[in-house]
């Protein structure tokens, strides 16, 4: 027997025969180390009430899903990363205005990550099965079931520990309820609201609000071929399309694109929420049409909703979508004739 | 009557709260556990009209059960039953109008419960009028339990309150929070949320006192 063994040395199993260094938990904690210039700048603006809200979230993730774990009796999967990812983009997507006492919205955080984590990911049967962006629902969630909390906006403020911030209005808000003369008349002229909007000083959610340490995050990602350019540019390129097209009242191709890319959650959404693996199509053909999903269905929210932003339930519809575009921009088999129609008849 | 046809009768109440309730089990009529369920006043009264239609529809059916042709049953069920939400809706109207404005259209839609239609056709069909009504007790009280329950978390949970009824025109509203802790859950989308939960929950209660019935 032994003998036998020495004779036949050479291992043979099935493909694939060359592994990746890859594992979800790597990937899971670069894409985090990516969000860590937008997170950086949040904290600079918002200052140590940021830095609580997102803990907060990244802490009651990572507590929800150890818990679910235990009463299901799984093994925790804690160490994959993936509770503090989505820890990590939920508080990036709540406004630092929630860490406050009177009236009490601390909880808030809390909920959102327990839905996030519990409802839509384990329930749905755990990291690769969920449906929707789990950080996403539960911003939605929260947003749904309050609305008044989740839409303080803190003034951004470079002194770091202050704790009573004055509130304003974000630059979309200001553009859904007074049009855009009046948001370039607050940020004194349009250069200024450009510049603004590019560095991140303005009112907004957490890690939402820096365009440009945002950008490095995603050309990271773009970099390491964590992310493909597919969603992004679709996304962001049908976005500014229609901002052009549609954007003015009155008049057609008047609008401006830069201000509609560089506010609210767009590049945010674009590059860190829609490119999640599980909630996209994984086929680049399939991957264009999702982010133009998502593109156009922000800007119609935008322009024509109820709400200032729509990047959030733009990316959770198309999230839907997802799987029935992968039916429909199916890979083609390789070597495989195509039927000859109509031979039957 | 002997003590075994009883318990058959007990247990056929109970069959239809546990074992075969409408909503945490069979998953039907599920639109009225979603549409009316966001105060409890509503979820209770939808459940009695409910639970009343189940009963009358069960008791007519078995009692017509051998006059009725086997290809017309159908259109004869719905008949009956078209009947009897008429009467549940002249006499909703006529003693708790406040309720019928608001669940009104919901109590006509009775007529197409898909829970009442197959108990016709699967039971009461079938069997002599005693049980035939036991049965309809038993799934009109499963689905009255499943609305209170329903109704009773969502509008705790979306308004900080009950609306509990305490006659027939009279009812009070207890009041726990005065914020809103959980709008979402009197939303429709709340009442998906809830629904699902709570039959998650059932069905696991379910399946632990299965497992303990079993090991015994």
């Amino acid at each position: 027997m032994e003998a036998t063994k020495k004779e036949h040395e050479l291992i043979v199993s099935v493909s694939p025969h060359v592994k990746s260094e890859e594992t979800t938990s790597r990937i899971m904690w670069t894409v985090s180390l990516s969000l860590l210039p937008a997170l950086l700048s949040g904290l600079y603006f918002f200052g140590l009430k940021a830095l609580f809200i997102t803990a907060l979230c990244i802490i009651s993730s990572a507590v929800s899903e150890q818990l679910f774990m235990k009463i299901v009796g799984k093994k925790s999967p804690v160490g994959d990363g993936s509770a503090f990812l989505t820890g990590l983009l939920l508080g990036m997507n709540m406004p630092a205005s929630l860490w406050s006492f009177s009236p009490f919205t601390a909880h808030v955080p809390v909920i959102a990550s327990f839905v996030a984590v519990v409802i839509t990911k384990q329930l749905f049967g755990g990291l690769g099965f969920n449906v929707f962006n789990p950080a996403l629902i539960g911003r939605a969630f929260a947003l749904i079931s309050w609305p008044k909390a989740m839409t303080i906006w803190m003034e951004p403020t470079a002194s770091f520990l202050a704790m009573d911030a004055k509130t304003t209005a974000t630059p979309l808000g200001v553009l859904k309820e007074a049009g855009m003369a009046e948001l370039i008349k607050v940020f004194g002229d349009k250069m200024n609201l450009y510049q603004h909007l590019l560095t991140g000083n303005r009112a907004g959610s957490i890690g939402e609000t820096s365009a440009i340490a945002l950008l490095i995050g995603g050309l990271f990602l773009l970099y390491k071929r964590y992310i493909t350019w597919h969603i992004p540019a679709s996304f962001l390129g049908t976005a500014a399309i229609i901002a052009w097209v549609f954007g003015a009242k009155g008049s057609f191709f008047a609008g401006d694109p830069i201000i509609h890319l560089l506010s609210g959650g767009m590049m945010l959404g674009a590059f860190f929420m829609a490119t999640d693996y599980v909630t996209s199509p994984s086929m680049r053909n399939g991957q264009i049409l999702f982010g133009a999903g998502c593109g156009a269905l922000t800007m119609l929210i935008r322009l024509k909703g109820g709400f200032p932003e729509g990047v959030m339930f733009a990316i959770l519809i198309m999230n839907c979508f997802a799987p029935l575009i992968d039916r429909g921009f199916k890979s083609k088999v390789f070597g495989a004739v195509k039927p000859k129609a109509k031979e039957a008849k | 009557m002997s003590s075994s046809s009883n318990t058959n009768l007990k247990e056929l109440v109970l069959n239809g709260i546990v074992k075969e309730n409408t909503i945490f089990k069979l998953a039907l009529s599920l639109c009225p556990s979603i549409a009316v369920t966001n105060s409890l006043k509503n979820g209770i009264y939808m459940g009695l009209a409910v639970l009343f239609v189940q009963v009358m529809v069960n008791l007519t059916i078995s009692l017509m059960r051998n006059i009725i042709h086997p290809k017309v049953r159908l259109p004869i069920f719905m008949l009956v039953i078209s009947g009897w939400v008429t009467v549940t809706q002249l006499l909703m109207a006529a003693f708790v109008p406040d309720v019928y404005a608001k669940v009104g259209l919901y109590i006509a839609l009775i007529v197409a419960f898909a829970s009442i239609l197959a108990r016709a056709e699967m039971f009461a069909s079938k069997n002599s009028f005693l049980p035939s009504m036991a049965d309809g007790l038993g799934m009109g009280i499963g689905f009255l339990f499943a609305l209170t329950t329903i109704s009773f978390f969502r509008e705790l949970l979306g308004k900080g309150s009950l609306t509990v009824p305490t006659g027939l025109a009279t009812q009070h509203v207890f009041t726990f929070i005065n914020t809103k802790p959980l709008l979402i859950m009197v939303l429709p989308a709340g009442g998906f949320l809830a629904v699902g939960i709570l039959m998650a929950l059932f069905n696991w209660i379910n399946a632990r006192y299965a497992a303990k019935a079993a090991s015994h």
